[in-house]
């Protein structure tokens, strides 16, 4: 028995020294699967290059601070500016964040701390992938007719008027709009399309928040109840504060996919051409002036950045094409931006949690 | 086994009623009455009947598995958190069922205090980590909750070491001071007893060592309940020893007899490392 071994390992040295110490054995494979990770990332950083490279080129000379300060013209490219898009898509994406974050963060801690593992939370959770993957052109549809025209119910033709008589146009009729503050339905105005863009980024923010929260060693929390705290000074102390970088990613990701979707607010119906920013007020100083237009901006019609893009695309004279790559330097700055801000943010609160 | 369940009511007054030199007649602290554990359909714990005096250390023995940190956590009630369990039987603290409906389990748990085998410092401050129990438990005057600090470390033994940082981080801190940590922070909420499961079973010699000491002058004031593999330990810091086989309490009486005179064989088989 134990005389066996020994001459095998002698054996082996002798008969293949190439297999031990040459090149062959799986070398080439290796060095295959390394040229091809390698390729794949130098492909997507080309394409990404020349895509901004083409576009910055037709977009110098029109990016200039009248392209950011002006409001559009269907006349004159010269002249088109971007303000109402910035200016539209900062309500919708700042909506969207103010429905989307707590809804979704709530929901994820529901899933992750307070539900049973019956089979309704688990088809529930199965779905939330479905959701993630639904064509956001299925969302401007579901919210052209909930939030829209809400089913139809409401105004003198709605069929809540014609079952009962009663005509019902909105909420707080305002004097000095002489509307209603609160319309029913909503019709095509900022809150519908961040409304529509919550139900479109809720699952990505709840599927990170989820995996956030997986990430927290359930040691954290036997230690924290142990010491007689409440589930929910747990969630508060030190899970939330803990997920908290993994839950900013996510949301990181979301507002990302929002500010540049376009299919479901053209789906909405939002505008076009537009003079004219959200609650007219397209400086400080107007919203120092007229403070109530803040009320009034989630109820005005609107239009995003990569509406006005797509708009400008489609226009017949040949200029509009030079506007629209200024349009998407713009956006993609913007987007850049956030980003970089969001991921500094997030870095500091990691290094606030003293790991 | 109908063999151990009768050996029990003649071992379940035993330490309370034992008149040796070193150790008086202590007050029970803790009673289990016919406790049974449920994880599901598989019972974990088999009707212990146990007694845990005052300002004592016990330890719980037996091979892995044999439910000694099932019954630890029933004591604070941490069994509660995992879903699908259930138990049958009562566990008195001081005369009072805390299995009733009546019993808050976060009051409970600030009276029990708990260290666990892995030592599990929040990612904050080690000041902030002492003083999380008593801040969740309301406790917002700052002078006052300094003074607490101090004192849980002073006891846990650690606060010459980190008196000049306390606002560092506690992930800084060696494995062994990190479990010091740890007792410091369960001592913070002013608990009667102290659950340890496997508290210096992570550790360095040098630091089991220190962990020992500590709670050998821990139980002065606290009633200690401690679950460990290691046979030395037991041998050496507590005063009573339960030995655990397949979730029957097969054994209980001083650690001394325990080590050196077992009633039962099965006892005997597991001390001399027969098996387990």
């Amino acid at each position: 028995m134990t005389d066996a071994p020994p001459p095998a390992v002698q054996e082996s040295p002798a008969t293949s020294p190439v297999n031990r110490l040459g090149k062959e054995a799986g070398k080439a494979e290796n060095r295959l699967f390394f040229w091809t990770c390698r390729a794949a990332i130098w492909v997507s950083v080309a394409v990404l290059l020349v895509l901004l490279i083409s576009v910055t080129k037709n977009a110098v000379g029109w990016l200039d601070w009248q392209f950011l300060s002006n409001f559009d013209s269907a006349r004159s490219p010269a002249k088109a500016g971007m303000l109402s898009g910035i200016l539209g898509t900062g309500w919708v994406i700042i909506l969207t964040i103010l429905f989307a974050v707590p809804v979704g963060v709530g929901a994820a801690i529901y899933l992750e701390e307070y539900a049973a593992d019956n089979w309704l939370n688990r088809f529930i959770r199965l779905n939330l992938s479905n959701l993630a993957g639904v064509p956001s052109i299925v969302y401007g549809i579901l919210g052209l007719t909930v939030f829209v025209r809400m089913f139809g119910a409401f105004g003198p033709q709605g069929w809540i008027a014609q079952w009962t008589g009663w005509v019902f146009e909105g909420f707080f009729w305002s004097e000095h709009f002489q509307t209603y503050l609160i319309p029913l339905p909503f019709g095509r105005v900022v809150i519908s399309g961040a409304l529509t863009l919550s139900l479109l980024v809720l699952p990505v923010i709840i599927i990170a928040s989820q995996e956030a929260l997986r990430a927290i060693p359930s040691s954290l929390r036997h230690a924290s109840l142990a010491l007689g705290a409440t589930k929910w000074q747990t969630i508060r102390f030190q899970i939330l504060p803990a997920a908290v970088p993994g839950i900013m990613t996510g949301i990181i990701l979301a507002v990302s996919r929002a500010i540049g979707e376009t299919a479901p607010l053209v789906m909405l119906g939002a505008m076009t051409f537009v003079y004219f920013a959200p609650g007219n007020l397209d400086s400080v100083s107007d919203v120092m002036q007229h403070p109530e237009g803040l009320i009034k901006a989630p109820f005005d019609t609107f239009t995003v950045m990569p509406i006005q893009i797509f708009n400008w695309v489609r226009q017949s004279k040949e200029e509009f094409k030079y506007v629209a790559a200024a349009g998407i330097v713009v956006l993609l700055a913007i987007l850049l931006l956030l980003n970089g801000l969001a991921i500094l943010i997030r870095n500091r609160y990691s290094k606030h949690m003293r790991w | 086994m109908p063999n151990t369940a009768s050996s029990f009511s003649g071992l379940v007054k035993r330490p309370a009623n034992n008149g040796e030199t070193t150790k008086e007649t202590r007050r029970s602290k803790i009673e289990s009455r016919s406790l049974c554990f449920y994880y599901g359909d598989s019972q974990a714990l088999f009707d212990i009947s146990m007694v845990i005096p005052e300002r004592s250390v016990t330890a719980l023995i037996g091979p892995s598995g044999c439910g000694k940190s099932t019954f630890l956590r029933t004591l604070n009630r941490m069994n509660d958190i995992i879903e699908g369990t259930r138990h049958s039987g009562e566990i008195l603290l001081e005369d009072q069922n805390i299995y009733a409906p009546e019993v808050d389990v976060v009051a409970l748990r600030k009276q029990v205090g708990m260290v666990f085998q892995k030592s599990t410092p929040f990612p904050k401050s080690i000041f902030d980590n002492v003083a999380y129990g008593p801040r969740i438990g309301g406790l917002r005057d700052r002078e006052k909750t300094a003074h607490i600090v101090e004192t849980s470390l002073q006891r846990a033994a650690l606060w010459k070491e980190v008196q000049n940082r306390l606002h560092d981080s506690a992930m800084a801190l060696s494995g062994g001071q990190q479990q010091r940590l740890c007792i410091a922070r369960a001592l913070a909420t002013d608990p009667e007893v102290l659950l340890m499961d496997e508290p210096a079973s992570a550790l360095d010699p040098a630091s089991t060592a220190r962990i020992e000491d500590l709670i050998f002058e821990l139980k002065e004031k606290y009633t200690i309940v401690i679950v460990t593999h290691n046979m030395q330990q037991a041998a050496r810091v507590s005063d009573f020893t339960a030995f655990f086989l397949k979730g029957v309490m097969i054994e209980i009486g001083d650690t001394e007899q325990i080590f050196t005179n077992p009633k039962e064989k099965q006892t005997q088989d597991y001390i001399t490392g027969r098996f387990g």
